[in-house]
């Protein structure tokens, strides 16, 4: 479904991602984790289209999307949830979710918010709410409900867990596996290597802007080195 | 008596700086531009209709030419001059818009000379005035106040309402995010500087038939005015440069009315020290965050 093919990444003259290649199917849940800096935002922003690669390619659908503006990625079916949440704080949140749906036809949105508002129930209550003054966790559900308002196939959610409490990134991530169920692809980044892999089925490493392992999650969860670095021992 | 028509010169000149006001906020909002050319713009809208009607188009079509040529010229600078610096520092945007402004300033110049010409306002609005209460008040002053609340109202829906409004407050209040939504930017950014520079074009010809004499510099300093508003209010925020428009117009009048015409502009920039001293950022803005 979205294949990464040899990209290389620079911001200035710093080379954030060397050569890297990966590949998602339909129906999976890939991890990528890393530690801080190793260059997991940069991978998803090329594939967003926000950030381009100097080489290689990006491809969606099995069509190049590598010079597609980001808005017309979105078009496609690539929803990308970026770190930090970056809802529109001074909109309240039924309007955040109307941005979500920006590419969609007018009598699509209500469907959209119904099913959106059925998934989150909270943001229902808190629809006319300004997003500034909602909690991290809340703010959470609506990043997460505001991408799924454009219908994605593929959904890539940048640390759906920072700063939330444990129970909270639990809860996050039981909602990532029932859209997964439902049938979104998703392509998680996460610093929680812990969670990030129970939830995948596959798993890549990630160091200083380098694949050093690909295997399935289970397997990586197993891994001594991979224990060692990203697990707590 | 006095005071009351003091007060309406005072609305009148208001909302003509609201309205040209409203244009520096947006685009600032937007692109975080101070777009000194905006000035200009209300410059080539009143040559533009001066040469409409001067051809003898009806007055009617003469201010339309005049609006939608602003906003054509205004979508041309910012697909020509400042779309190829989105990327670039913001002191090069902010040099470039201080070159469009000068080439502005100096072809009207070359093609219209240094020399005043005569604006037709009254064959744009009559020049009557109607008495209320034993008030007499110009007709002018009546129709630039109307037609002024009117166009911001109608912005102020635009932008609360509609898809493309919301779509320019999220783009104002994080491009990346609005990008990822799905939001075409430069789509929004350029409908921004459409509709901030037709509010401007309606402010050009209240302002020509306020003060019926064009000269190539004339935007200068009410663009200067406008934004001092805008600044006053705080930047990005439309409220705010509907009132920063309005507490300069009426500053500038009742300054005038006790006979210190000669200290009005001294005032205006006061005012401006004052409040920013108080309050940096303005009336309505935002307290200034440094986006990471
Ligand atoms: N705008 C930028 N300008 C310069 N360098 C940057 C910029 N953004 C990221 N970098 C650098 O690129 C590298 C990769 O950064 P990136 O944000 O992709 O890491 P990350 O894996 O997402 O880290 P984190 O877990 O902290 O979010 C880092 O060394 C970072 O310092
Ligand atoms: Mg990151």
């Amino acid at each position: 479904m979205l294949k990464v093919e040899n990209i290389n990444v620079f911001y200035g003259n710093i080379h954030a991602v060397k050569d890297l290649s990966f590949e998602v199917s339909e129906g999976e849940i890939v991890s990528l984790i890393g530690a801080n800096g190793a260059g997991k935002s940069t991978i998803l922003k090329t594939v967003s289209g926000v950030l381009r690669s100097k080489t290689g390619s990006v491809s969606f659908l099995g069509q190049d999307i590598s010079s597609l503006a980001p808005h017309l990625i979105v078009r496609r079916g690539l929803a990308h949830v970026p770190e930090g949440r970056r809802v529109f704080l001074q909109m309240s949140v039924q309007e955040n979710l109307e941005m979500g749906s920006y590419t969609q036809k007018k009598s699509a949105v209500s469907a959209g918010l119904e099913d959106v508002y059925s998934r989150f129930p909270r943001l229902l209550e808190r629809r006319k709410q300004i997003a500034g003054t909602l909690s991290g966790g809340e703010q959470q559900m609506l990043a997460m409900g505001r991408a799924l308002m454009s219908r994605p196939k593929l959904m890539v959610l940048d640390e759906p867990s920072m700063g939330l409490a444990p129970l909270l990134v639990a809860q996050i991530f039981e909602i990532i596996k029932e859209l997964n169920r439902a049938g979104t692809t998703i392509l998680l980044v996460e610093q929680n290597a812990q969670m990030a892999l129970s939830v995948a089925g596959r798993g890549y490493v990630l160091e200083t802007g380098a694949i050093i392992k690909a295997d399935a999650a289970s397997d990586l969860l197993d891994d001594e080195a991979v224990k060692k670095a990203y697990l707590g021992g | 008596m006095q005071f009351l028509s003091q007060l309406i010169n005072g609305l009148q000149l208001g909302s003509i700086y609201a309205l040209v006001a409203l244009g520096y906020s947006m685009v600032y909002g937007i692109i975080m531009l101070l777009n000194f050319a905006h000035g200009d713009i209300i410059m080539v809208g009143g040559y533009l209709a001066m040469l409409a009607i001067g051809a003898g188009v009806a007055p009617a079509f003469a201010v339309m030419i005049s609006i939608f040529g602003c906003t054509i010229l205004a979508v041309i600078i910012e697909k020509g001059a400042y779309k190829p610096l989105r990327s670039a520092p913001r002191l090069s945007l902010l040099i470039t818009a201080i070159g469009v402004s000068l080439l502005l300033q100096n072809l009207a110049l070359l093609i219209f000379s240094a020399n005043a010409k005569p604006f037709p306002g009254t064959s744009i609005l009559p020049s009557g005035s109607v008495s209320i209460g034993g008030l007499s008040i110009g007709t002018t002053a009546i129709i630039t106040i109307v037609v002024s609340v009117v166009s911001m109202a109608a912005l102020t829906l635009v932008v609360q309402k509609t898809k493309i409004g919301k779509a320019m407050r999220a783009v104002s209040e994080d491009t990346e995010a609005a990008q990822l939504m799905g939001i075409p930017v430069d789509l929004i950014i350029s409908v921004t500087f459409a509709i901030g520079s037709a509010l401007a074009g309606i402010g050009s010809i209240l302002f020509c038939c306020r003060y019926p004499l064009l000269t190539p510099t004339m935007g200068s300093m009410l663009g200067l005015k406008a934004f001092i508003a805008a600044v006053l209010g705080g930047i990005g925020s439309i409220p705010g440069a509907v009132v920063g428009g309005f507490a300069i117009g009426l500053a500038e009048v009742f300054v005038n009315s006790v006979g210190l015409s000669t200290w009005t502009d001294a005032v205006v920039f006061g005012i401006l020290i004052i409040v920013l001293l108080a309050r940096p950022s303005g009336f309505f803005g935002r307290p200034m965050v440094e986006k990471v």
